[in-house]
């Protein structure tokens, strides 16, 4: 195979180093290290998941609505204060808010879901309230024009065309709730940061990446999942990935 | 029908209260186009909106078809209102057939009754159903879009439009194509429209009338020509344009102002007989050649006829130009001046040699409808001329 330019040559080399990795991880045993753990894995990344889905659709349920709340006329005057009061939540560390969240709501599933909630709500209300605050104002004139009601404006022109702002927020919102997931470990609601923080207790590296490499291909997964899923919902008119 | 009754809109501003639009009372006849007219700020689209309470009036009725809006719910009396805006508004989530459909179907129309008058509406504006139906706002040029804002505040039939600078933001080649297409379609729709406008020419355009606003009040309301002719004060009048009596020969046809006396030899005449009529008509350059059918085949100038021997028929010259019955007096100005001639044989739509029309026929025309006594220089100027 002549090689003819830099990048080819790139790619050779990249293919036989992967290939060398193989050859290396197959005779040092690594791999079955980490068979070793897959149990463990198993149903830790079925936990984990579990308080993300619990989190983040509950946080989807409230920001939602807070944000179109928000971005009502009617609101204007507190939405902006309000918006930064939410910011300055954002700010807040979220191993501080789990921390809160266990002293008031005890160690376990509960107060860990409701800090990944607080955590995971700012980043969908904001977006929504954006996205919703960035309908063109001819679009809502014209949809006020033809008759019609509040209701049917949002529904019909507002929500169709901040879809896509709202979706992304929702995307950013839950990997990074993914990532964080593994800080719940620490006020004793399981996922995947028991393999991490035991095995970096352990000084143990195997038992820790067969921790976080399942966390981040999670949150790969799941990026890509709510990408396509905001690709089939969002109205092609307003879709940028399908125009 | 439109009738405005001491329409009035105060805005509270910190610096104080601003009246927007100072009773203002005008109707609009059904069927007919109203521009109305002015300066930005001036009260116009103030006005527009409160018709459909986009901007809700501080005191005043609106009445639309003798009825009075007052009690009506928003939202019912916005539906039978046709409202095309500047920024054109399509729903971009929705496709071309969805954003023409929803009046309809905000008005509970079946599906089958909305989607045909989709297609008829598409025909109406000149774009093929089948091509644009099913596609998205953002595919299709801006002079389309509006096209579509167009279809879609006529798509349930309203008896009124209110269509606010609709045509401001195309290009000036499309927007004469859509003007005319529009102005086509209202011959046969005769809706009663309220057009807001800054732009003094496609409100003789456009307008069956004019309404002028400055600063909140109507200051005329008028026909274009009437506008042009007889200015109320100097604002109209400076608004207006130092052109504006140029301005009228848009509005005026050459079938106004066109005299059949023309005289005219055939090809089988001798340069003698020309040389004769051309004295007797009193032309100055030449005279006109038409065959038995009376069509226009050349000219015979006079130096020409005075100079040489022979029949019409050997020594035609090419006609510059000829203008048609329908023809406005703007089309025959321009031939006169590029040509630099000052007279035009008119032809009817069979091609026959109808008339002539003359620059002095013209000035005639137009000056006489200036109004003496304006206290204006210019215009008793070209009034005392004729």
């Amino acid at each position: 195979m002549p090689i003819q330019s830099l990048k080819g040559g790139f790619r050779l080399l990249v293919l036989v180093a992967i290939f060398f990795a193989g050859v290396w991880t197959q005779s040092s045993g690594v791999i079955g290290d980490f068979l070793f753990y897959l149990p463990d894995v198993q149903f830790l990344a079925v936990q984990h998941l579990w308080l993300t889905v619990l989190s983040g659709g509950l946080a989807i349920v409230v920001a939602i609505p807070l944000g179109v709340v928000l971005s009502r006329p009617s609101m204007a005057r507190v939405a902006e204060s309000l918006m930064q009061i939410l910011n300055i939540g954002t700010t807040i560390p979220t191993l501080a808010v789990l921390a809160l969240s266990m002293s008031f709501l005890g160690i376990g599933t509960v107060p860990a879901v409701f800090g990944l909630f607080v955590a995971t709500l700012l980043p969908i209300a904001r977006n929504t309230y954006a996205g919703l605050k960035g309908v063109s104002p001819a679009l809502m004139e014209a949809a006020a024009g033809i008759g019609m009601s509040p209701a049917q404006r949002l529904f019909r022109v507002e929500l169709p065309n901040a879809l896509y702002v709202i979706f992304a927020g929702i995307r950013t919102a839950l990997t990074i709730n993914i990532g964080t997931v593994p800080l719940a470990f620490l006020i004793g609601a399981g996922g995947l940061g028991e393999l991490i923080f035991t095995g970096i207790d352990l000084y143990d590296p195997v038992m820790m990446l067969s921790g976080a490499i399942p966390t981040a291909l999670l949150a790969i997964v799941v990026d890509a999942l709510i990408a396509l899923i905001a690709f089939l919902v969002v109205p092609r008119g307003v879709n940028p990935s399908r125009a | 029908m439109i009738q405005l009754d001491n329409l009035t809109k105060v805005f509270d501003t910190p610096k104080g209260a601003v009246t927007a639009a100072d009773n203002i009372s005008m109707e609009v006849p059904a069927g007919e186009i109203c521009i109305l007219l002015g300066p930005s700020g001036c009260g116009k689209t103030t006005t527009l909106k409160m018709i459909n309470r986009i901007i809700r009036p501080s005191s005043g009725k609106v009445f639309i078809n003798g009825e009075d809006t007052t009690g009506l719910d928003t939202q019912d009396l916005r539906r039978n209102i046709g409202y095309v805006i500047q920024q054109i508004g399509l729903f971009p989530n929705m496709t071309i057939e969805d954003n023409i459909s929803v009046v309809p179907r905000l008005l509970g129309w079946d599906k089958t009754r909305y989607r045909e008058r989709a297609r008829e509406h598409m025909d109406m504006i000149a774009l093929d159903p089948d091509a644009f139906l099913k596609r998205y706002p953002s595919e299709l040029s801006g002079g389309q879009q509006q096209r579509i804002g167009v279809a879609r505040a006529l798509a349930a039939d309203p008896p009124v439009m209110l269509m606010d600078e609709p045509f401001g933001a195309i290009d000036p080649i499309n927007r004469a194509v859509i003007q005319d297409e529009f102005l086509k379609m209202q011959q046969e729709l005769k809706k009663t429209i309220m057009f807001v406008s800054h732009d003094i020419d496609e409100a003789i355009k456009m307008g069956d009338s004019v309404a002028v606003f400055r600063e909140g009040k109507l200051v005329q309301y008028s026909t274009p020509d009437d506008l042009l002719a007889a200015p109320q004060n100097d604002f109209v009048e400076s608004f207006l344009g130092e052109d504006r009596a140029l301005k009228r020969l848009n509005l005026v046809r050459v079938r106004e102002v066109v005299s059949d006396d023309i005289g005219t030899v055939s090809p089988g005449d001798t340069l003698e007989t020309a040389l004769a009529r051309i004295d007797d008509y009193g032309y100055q350059n030449a005279i006109l050649v038409v065959n038995d059918k009376r069509q226009p085949v050349g000219l015979i100038s006079r130096a020409l006829a005075r100079t040489t021997k022979g029949f019409c028929r050997d020594h035609l010259q090419n006609v510059s130009a000829t203008v048609s019955l329908d023809d406005d007096l703007r089309k025959v100005a321009s031939l006169m001046f590029a040509q630099d001639i000052t007279w035009l044989p008119c032809v009817d739509a069979k091609g026959r040699v109808c008339g002539q029309i003359t620059q002095r026929a013209m000035t005639h025309h137009l000056g006489s409808r200036f109004r003496p006594g304006t206290t204006d220089a210019s215009s008793s100027h070209v009034a005392t001329e004729e």
